[in-house]
């Protein structure tokens, strides 16, 4: 455990020398994502969504996009670089470091990521009067097992390639359409029977249901065990084959 | 570290080291990459406090050896053990007590040189307080403390190299393992690397290194093996070597025509043995001077004579060959 820490501070560390960069974009980001979508587009559907303003109804889809996209950044070509570019990985894995070390304290990182870009999400949701339950700040913890169920899989994704080129195929071929089609924007119920499978065999979908559920304090019953059971055998797969994965790289 | 007054032969490394008294050892040592067999079959043993070489062409298996005593590559087959462990259950035992040098260096471009040095302790469990510390010791070691809080990627490969020496020394190691330490230095460079690495040695650290360089392997090494495709084909003393594979004194001899061939005849006898260059012709001699005067006497103008005294590049030619291998 302590060994993993000690590489969650290097990440940290080196995160110390961008956090105010990226500490502005964290908060703007979901600032005009809310006033573009929510406020712009939500003038249209003024009917609102299953009974909801739209604006309210997707917040927090938004918010565990934005932990989507926050676990996919940091999960792709940092990941990349550490094997093959600046061969990060290599050096710490001649440090008294296990495999599991190395990339249990990279996972951290990545979920420190997440968290502190929905804790900004969330607070500008707030802001704008979207939150209808004091379950609301549980959307972090979904954020955080959407981020891991993105980010495990991703980075065994980028473990096993050694160009970037690969990473833009990811990008049109998995983050974009799980974006798209997982009801964050609209409903799942309004895609084809073919996209709807999309949203539910990737993670997304059922993040997305979760934090909605506790925005709006409405209870998930039955189905919130299948969301949370989906997310975890994301999370546990994804992160078997990146152990597997990185061994492969680094004890050879 | 303290680096006049290292712990290398301090009481940690006691209870751990086998009763042969050697760092490391190797017997029947084998590493197969699917079909190709990168070692095949070598036996080392690695004395506390020396420095150790390893030489070869590329592809000879040097580095292969160098990733199984660092604990990052298991063993195909036979024995290795290090400091009296076996690499393959306690690695991260073992690379508690490595410092490595790997040969590309892999700091972190954008941290600062102290920022590399103080998050690689970490690693080690080494505390905040020590590992800066030790970071500014080190810094001053490898003379880089007008650099130390400039981010790495600016500086030259010369500081890089010496800062990743500096990182190996961290968590004060009772082995050092240097994979090409000088390549792609410009001589100043390569010279003060040497002499930190010389200190190094004189204060008791083991060092370990690999190299093609055979000047390199002269200043530093109290022994060596020279290996090729997989196997060690001479180990000894610099010295010894030379002694044994070959003269006191080399002759190189130029003559104005195309063929150089057509001298050898004219030439033989002259010394235990005579190498044909498509430039010149080598005579190994025991007494330079004599052969000289031999070839004079025979009436053989050459345009050039360079007399030199045997080296390590000559044993490791006459080992591994000539042929180019990439």
């Amino acid at each position: 455990m302590a060994a993993a820490l000690s590489v969650l501070e290097y990440h940290l560390v080196n995160y110390r020398r961008t956090w105010q960069s990226s500490a502005l974009s964290t908060l703007v980001m979901p600032l005009l994502t809310v006033l573009g979508f929510g406020v712009g587009v939500g003038a249209y559907v003024s009917s609102g969504v299953d009974g909801v303003p739209y604006l309210d109804w997707i917040v927090p889809g938004l918010i565990a996009s934005t932990a989507l996209q926050a676990a996919v950044g940091e999960a792709t070509w940092p990941v990349l670089s550490y094997f093959e570019w600046i061969k990060v990985y290599f050096a710490q894995a001649a440090a008294p470091l296990r495999v599991v070390d190395i990339l249990g304290g990279h996972l951290a990182f990545m979920l420190f990521r997440v968290l502190v870009t929905s804790t900004a999400f969330l607070a500008v949701a707030a802001a704008f009067g979207t939150l209808h339950s004091w379950w609301a700040p549980l959307t972090l913890v979904v954020s955080l097992v959407v981020g891991l169920a993105v980010a495990a899989p991703t980075v065994a994704y980028a473990a096993g390639i050694t160009s970037d080129s690969y990473l833009i195929i990811l990008m049109r071929f998995a983050v974009l359409p799980m974006s798209l089609f997982s009801g964050v924007f609209f409903p799942v119920e309004s895609l084809p029977e073919v996209l709807r499978w999309v949203a539910y065999a990737f993670p997304l979908w059922h993040g997305v249901e979760l934090s909605r559920d506790a925005t709006l304090g409405t209870a998930p019953g039955w189905m919130g065990l299948v969301h949370a059971a989906c997310l975890v055998a994301w999370c546990a797969a994804g992160f078997l084959l990146a152990h597997s994965r990185f061994r492969r790289r680094l004890v050879i | 570290m303290d680096p006049t007054n290292h712990p290398a032969t301090g009481s940690t490394g006691t209870t751990l080291h086998p009763a042969e008294g050697s760092l490391i050892h190797a017997r029947g040592l084998i590493k197969r990459f699917g079909d190709f067999t990168a070692v095949d079959g070598i036996d080392v043993d690695v004395r506390r406090g020396e420095a150790f070489g390893f030489l070869g062409p590329n592809g000879a298996g040097k580095s292969s050896t160098m990733r199984m005593i660092g604990c990052v590559s298991p063993p195909t087959a036979g024995v290795l053990e290090i400091l009296g462990l076996d690499p393959r259950r306690d690695g991260p035992r073992i690379r508690a007590k490595l410092g490595v040098c790997p040969q590309l260096d892999n700091l972190d471009l954008e941290l600062t040189v102290r920022e590399n040095l103080t998050t690689y302790a970490r690693f080690f469990g080494i505390a905040r307080k020590e590992a800066r510390r030790r970071a500014d010791e080190l810094i001053e070691f490898v003379q880089l403390t007008e650099r130390a809080d400039s981010k790495v990627e600016p500086l030259s490969g010369g500081m890089r190299r010496r800062l990743t020496i500096a990182r190996a020394l961290v968590n004060q190691p009772e082995i050092v393992l240097l994979d090409e330490p000088t390549t792609g230095l410009d001589p100043q460079a390569r010279h003060l690397v040497w002499e930190r690495l010389f200190r190094l040695k004189q204060q008791g650290v083991t060092l370990v290194l690999t190299t093609h360089y055979m000047d390199e392997a002269e200043q530093l090494c109290d022994r060596l093996v020279v290996m090729d495709g997989g196997r060690i084909v001479a180990e000894g003393s610099p010295r010894t070597l030379i002694e044994r594979y070959s003269t006191r004194e080399v002759v190189e001899l130029r003559f104005d025509t195309a063929g150089q061939e057509a001298y050898a005849d004219k030439l033989a006898g002259i010394g235990e043995r005579l190498e044909v260059l498509p430039d010149r012709i080598l005579l190994y001699v025991a007494d330079g001077d004599a052969a000289t005067a031999e070839v004079q006497r025979r009436s053989l103008s050459p345009a050039g004579v360079l007399v030199r005294r045997s080296g390590l590049e000559d044993v490791f030619l006459h080992l591994t060959g000539r042929t180019l291998v990439d």
